[in-house]
């Protein structure tokens, strides 16, 4: 599990993270939602240390974040950021052969191809993987991120945006594929996703934000709702039981 | 494997020149005195060429910027404001200008422990930004270039004379001595250096994916910076400013090796960074005749790659 505690993150005068306490469960997918500029990356990069916070605790299994060593961590925790920008060329085999890094130190065995080559199965990479990433797609080169993310094989998993750029297809794909790191390895995921119904579909937990605050959080049916959702969107939505899911009717 | 082949390939060229260099032109009359001013240049180009390689490469992962030089860092017009304050108030008869091994010592030590006052900002756990750090050398090292040029044009023209000599590098008259605790300070950071390249490959993807992969980053950037520092000082000292080479060289060896490790690309840089210098002294000395040093080629070669890598990163 880790607890988030009363994280405040300034950037001047201004508040981005105001007070913010939750949990990500174990064994559970966590989405957060809320309008651009809710604070949601900013939450995410300070639970996986990326930045620093202002105030507050980060507590992941039971240990502070600072407690953590990095290495440790790194086979605990990944995360992917909302953009992913190189400023090297590099084949999505090599990109998703540095997932190994914590294990390998960079020099890898048997087991390390083993978890590469599945990841790559896993988001359909094997034909392409000698391919440079800037020779991709947008979605490839996204799923490659995604590669790598899962080769780390960690317990927490945290994506921001991982739907950047996929179609459909690829959307649903990826939704489902984490379900069942969820369900069959008891992977505990936090996503950020700005795509409502997905949430509502694939999620176990919602958190909504905005203004660097928790509007609410809790189930589907308590977050998919159209007072709720018109509230932190600032916009009319009407929500449909379509075999027994919910969906948002939004235009 | 490409990467392999090119190596050997760069490796094989580096000798021809290293041999080359060393025994055109010997006969059994003059053969010791070449041979004493030989070996000692042809040692000191290799050095030279090595540190400059190493320390680019180093600055541009350390920076995540393919055009960036650790001439940012300020140490070469530090290196110039020492020579000229000397000049300036001793004269060009004082013995720190013309004792090379004081000179060498004095150079090293005052560009350490600048380096050292620059770092501090960055050594303090919560001001991790390495751009407010560049930022800050870049401004001082404007303030040493205007200062001297300051004091060069209140000078003597014939004590002017001997500063333009320190302003390009040059291999000539370099101290045997000197050039044995160089070459021990620079093989020391390169063998203390190869534990590390796995980890500056992880640092090459960029900070939030190093830390992600569990890398401490405050320690591996600190690290770098003292390599970085250590290896201009040392090499500045030696033999002067030589700005481009390390841009050119590395990314030279980017483009032939088409890899990220750091292994490969130290190696491959280190040779080309050799081939370049010992082929342009070749050329300058014994096939022109020309007295020209060699870096104000290499600056104008460099200066002109500089603009083209501008220019296709611009275009991409
Ligand atoms: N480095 C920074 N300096 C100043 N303000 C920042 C910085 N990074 C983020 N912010 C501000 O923090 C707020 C929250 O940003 P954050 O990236 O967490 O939003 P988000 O919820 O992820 O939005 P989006 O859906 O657009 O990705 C924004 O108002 C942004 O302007
Ligand atoms: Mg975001």
């Amino acid at each position: 599990m880790i607890e988030i505690r009363n994280i405040v993150k300034q950037y001047g005068d201004k508040r981005v993270l105001d007070d913010v306490s939750t949990v990500i469960d174990k064994g559970k997918i966590t989405s957060f939602i809320g309008p651009n500029g809710a604070g949601k990356s900013t939450l995410l990069s300070i639970v996986s240390r990326l930045i620093p916070k202002n105030s507050g605790e980060i507590i992941i299994d039971g240990k502070p974040l600072e407690k953590w060593q990095s290495n440790q961590l790194a086979k605990k925790l990944s995360i992917l950021k909302q953009s992913n920008h190189l400023n090297i060329k590099l084949k999505i085999r090599e990109l998703v052969s540095f997932g190994r890094f914590p294990y390998s130190n960079g020099y890898l065995t048997k087991e390390d191809e083993i978890y590469i080559d599945e990841a790559l199965d896993y988001m359909q990479l094997r034909d392409i993987q000698n391919m440079y990433l800037d020779q991709l797609s947008g979605g490839q080169r996204q799923r490659a991120f995604i590669a790598m993310v899962l080769a780390q094989n960690t317990d927490y998993i945290l994506l921001d945006e991982p739907l950047n750029n996929l179609d459909i297809k690829h959307s649903v794909e990826i939704m489902k594929m984490l379900r069942n790191l969820v369900d069959d390895l008891g992977k505990s995921i936090a996503i950020v996703i700005h795509d409502i119904n997905f949430a509502s579909c694939y999620s176990d937990h919602i958190v909504a934000l905005k203004d660097g605050k928790i509007v609410d959080e809790g189930g589907i049916n308590r977050i998919i709702h159209k007072d709720l959702l018109g509230q932190i969107y600032d916009m009319e939505f009407s929500i449909a039981d379509v075999n027994n899911m919910k969906l948002c009717v939004y235009y | 494997m490409v990467k392999k082949k090119s190596i050997w390939f760069l490796a094989i060229f580096s000798i021809v020149l290293i041999l080359l260099f060393v025994f055109w032109g010997l006969n059994s009359s003059n053969w010791r005195y070449f041979l004493s001013l030989r070996i000692p240049k042809v040692t000191a180009l290799v050095i030279t060429g090595v540190a400059i390689a190493f320390s680019t490469l180093l600055f541009q992962t350390l920076t995540n910027n393919r055009i960036l030089t650790p001439s940012l860092l300020g140490l070469d017009s530090l290196y110039m404001l020492i020579q000229t304050m000397v000049i300036f108030i001793l004269g060009s008869t004082s013995l720190i200008l013309i004792n090379n091994k004081i000179n060498f010592f004095i150079s090293v030590g005052l560009m350490l422990i600048f380096s050292s006052l620059l770092f501090k900002g960055l050594f303090k756990r919560d001001r991790s930004n390495i751009m407010f750090f560049l930022l800050f050398g870049l401004i001082l090292g404007t303030f040493f270039q205007s200062l001297s040029t300051f004091m060069q044009m209140m000078m003597d023209p014939n004590e002017f004379l001997h500063i333009q000599d320190r302003m390009f590098a040059s291999f000539n008259h370099i101290n045997t001595e000197i050039l044995i605790i160089a070459f021990i300070i620079i093989l020391a950071l390169v063998l203390y250096s190869i534990k590390y390249f796995k980890l500056w490959d992880v640092l090459s993807l960029g900070r939030d994916h190093a830390i992600n992969l569990g890398l401490d980053y405050h320690k591996t950037i600190r690290n770098m910076v003292v390599i970085v520092a250590i290896l201009v000082s040392v090499s500045t000292a030696l033999v002067g400013p030589i700005t481009f080479l390390g841009l050119l060289v590395v990314n030279l060896a980017r483009e032939f090796l088409n890899t990220y490790e750091h292994k490969y690309l130290f190696i491959g840089s280190s040779l080309i960074s050799i081939v370049a210098l010992l082929g342009g002294q070749l050329l300058i000395e014994r096939v022109f005749n020309f007295s020209t040093p060699i870096s104000v080629v290499i600056n104008l070669i460099g200066g002109v790659y500089f603009l083209y890598l501008l220019l296709k990163e611009n275009g991409a």
